[in-house]
């Protein structure tokens, strides 16, 4: 064992290396996709409210007159800037977009993770301890019902539930809070702690509730399947077994021996889990009309607005990327044999 | 093939095929089960209702498209089995000559397609589905085929992977040499005797991949860009409508259509999972006959 392959900081930059190419993949993907598309982006945003010289004038603003290749090294050039264009429908820079909607799918997402763990690991705990007992077979069911269960399904039903009540079903916060509230980070949480405002920090957490919960709720049936398995094959490794035959008590070995190790793999799935919150977000924005980076997608996409549409999805898929690397970090920080 | 499953994996199965089947009955028979067309706002001459709660008459209540639900949701079980079957035949037809290519031909060509295939695989689907979905709007319209097409581009990466290991571990087995041997050309060891043993990969992840469509099909449709209501009745696209009568409590206009792709989600996960378990050995628990000895009578003991 050579101390020099198994390093972390080797593991990094290998780890590194490898996420460059697939994120000129993806760009390019994105940059292709929305051009082979027949028509004029420009018509397609603004239709025939404009005249054909005013439209001429921002084809070539948006460089779409000059030739392919032209446009795609100035999509990567700007790409490294972090610049990702403007739009085509209302001329805003793509990064503000994003710096203002995505503080709210953000939260969201860490929500609904927050909440997947939450239920995911005691479940798959238990269910995994408890195998083939009726507890069992109801958890696996439970497990496979929320994951087979449409976010929008389950989100519109929670609101037929709780609306009766008054607590609020859509929407990041009141209107109160979101007029008093200085926007910092563009994460409105945070914001209104950072403000010291409690009653808006009250508010904004009673709207997370109900979106968190129903996303998080789709999340927590991959983690209770997940979980469940690793007890199951944790409680029948040789240590789990030496402990026993030391004599220590069998509560203690579960909790300590079996169920630490079962915990490792869930880092592993949260990095892939990533790509699943992302779409899941979007379907949660839409129920819930969160205003996040989703929610702005689709109605750019039903402007038509090819620009915009790019700048939005060439962000998503770095992000996903970037995230899996992130998550790739730490399981290997946590878990020297991942870097072999 | 049932006979050699066991317990708790068996039952699944059966459960799984039964639900499946109720669903395809309602695709195959709708225009006799659904009480009215999936467009048609009369039923029996009665122009119907709008919003109307569930009673004897309209079982499932109307929607605020003056539609019968209990007849919306029968036809979309038609809809959502029609993308699935195309998308799944575009996604193998695509996908398994990619992965055979892949596997045995190898060096760049390998490469070059895994890598592609990866960042494919990397995208999150619903978003993949959703960009293509926005730009066959333009060519192909709102109708099936446009949103079989949309979900192909998801699932052609996972047959490609799968197609491709068992490849890259087939060719060099002993039948494949053989063949290379007696001087079989290239196409015919692909179209010959890989295919044939690589293609039993697909029933597991086929099935699999249908649940996780039906669950795409509804996103996009949710989202506004599956199927419209023009073409065709479709279930995520009944949820979007949904949502704007939500507050008045019309739960009934989501409520149904959502019960179904729970339940066809699930019918096709348990038969995939099912197939996974009888056709897998690592995971089968076969059925053991049980052993019985003969009794153990002493006829004489032996003194010395």
């Amino acid at each position: 064992m050579s101390s020099a392959s198994g390093s972390l900081p080797k593991y990094v930059v290998q780890r590194l290396l490898l996420m460059l190419p697939m994120i000129w993949l993806l760009t390019s993907l994105v940059f292709l996709m929305l051009r082979v598309i027949p028509g004029d982006p420009i018509s397609a945003a603004v239709g025939d409210k404009v005249s054909e010289a005013e439209k001429d004038a921002r084809r070539s603003r948006a460089g779409l007159d000059r030739p392919l290749w032209e446009q795609y090294l100035d999509y990567f050039a700007d790409l490294l800037r972090f610049d990702l264009g403007t739009t085509l429908s209302d001329n805003q820079s793509v990064t503000s977009v994003i710096v203002e909607k995505g503080g709210a799918t953000l939260s969201l997402a860490v929500g609904a993770f927050i909440i997947a763990l939450l239920i995911g690991i005691p479940l798959g705990l238990l269910a995994g301890r408890m195998r083939d007992s009726a507890f069992d077979v109801f958890i696996r069911i439970f497990g496979i019902i929320t994951y087979a269960a449409p976010i929008f399904w389950t989100g519109l039903m929670l609101i037929v539930l709780v609306a009766p009540t008054g607590w609020p079903t859509a929407g990041i916060a009141n209107d109160t809070t979101l007029a008093t509230v200085p926007i910092v980070t563009h994460i409105i949480f945070v914001d209104a702690m950072l403000a010291g405002d409690l009653p808006a920090v009250v508010d904004v957490a009673i709207h997370h509730a109900l979106p968190c919960f129903a996303l998080g709720l789709m999340l927590s049936g991959v983690f209770i399947r997940l979980v469940r398995v690793n007890v199951l094959q944790t409680l029948k490794g040789d240590y789990v077994e030496a402990a026993r035959a030391r004599g220590i008590k069998e509560g203690r070995v579960v909790r300590r021996h079996a169920f630490r190790n079962a915990l490792v793999p869930v880092v592993t799935v949260i990095g892939l889990q990533a790509a699943l919150t992302l779409s899941g977000a979007v379907l949660t924005e839409k129920t819930f009309n969160w205003p996040g980076l989703g929610k702005e997608l689709i109605e750019y996409m039903t402007r038509r607005d090819y620009a915009a549409v790019q700048g939005i999805v060439t962000f998503l898929a770095v992000i996903v990327v970037v995230v899996s690397l992130i998550v790739d970090i730490i399981n290997a920080l946590i878990d020297p044999r991942v870097r072999y | 093939m049932l006979r050699n499953t066991s317990g708790m994996a068996k039952w699944l199965l059966i459960i799984g095929i039964l639900i499946t089947a109720v669903f395809v009955i309602c695709a195959i028979f709708a225009p006799w089960l659904a009480p009215t067309g999936f467009d048609e706002q009369s039923l029996n001459g009665e122009p119907i209702p709008k919003n109307q709660a569930p009673d004897g008459t309209y079982w499932f209540g109307t929607n605020d498209m003056f539609l019968d639900v209990f007849s919306h949701t029968i036809w979309g079980a038609r809809t959502a089995l029609e993308v699935v079957l195309l998308s799944l035949a575009f996604s193998l037809v695509i996908g398994v000559p990619l992965g055979l290519v892949s596997g045995y031909v190898g060096r760049w060509v390998d490469r070059l397609l895994v890598f592609l295939m990866d960042a494919m695989y990397a995208f999150p689907s619903l978003l993949l589905a959703l960009v293509f979905a926005f730009l066959f709007r333009e060519k192909l319209g709102g109708g099936v085929l446009a949103a079989a097409l949309s979900l192909t581009v998801i699932y052609i990466p996972q047959y490609f992977r799968v197609v491709r290991n068992t490849t890259v571990s087939a060719r060099e087995a002993t039948y494949v040499e053989a063949a290379r041997a007696i001087g079989a050309k290239d196409t015919t060891i692909m179209g010959r005797y890989l295919f044939g043993n690589v293609i039993q990969s697909v029933p597991v992840i086929g099935t699999l991949n249908a649940a996780d469509a039906i669950g795409t099909l509804a996103g996009l449709g949710f989202l506004g860009y599956g199927i419209q209501p023009d073409e065709a009745a479709e279930w995520g696209f009944d949820l979007s409508r949904a949502l704007d009568d939500i507050g008045a409590g019309a739960w009934w206009q989501g409520f149904y259509p959502g019960v179904a792709i729970v339940l066809l989600i699930i019918g096709l996960t348990l038969i995939g999972e099912g197939l996974n378990e009888t056709l897998n050995p690592a995971l089968r628990k076969r059925k053991t006959a049980k052993v019985t000895m003969p009794p153990h009578t002493p006829k004489e003991v032996v003194h010395e």
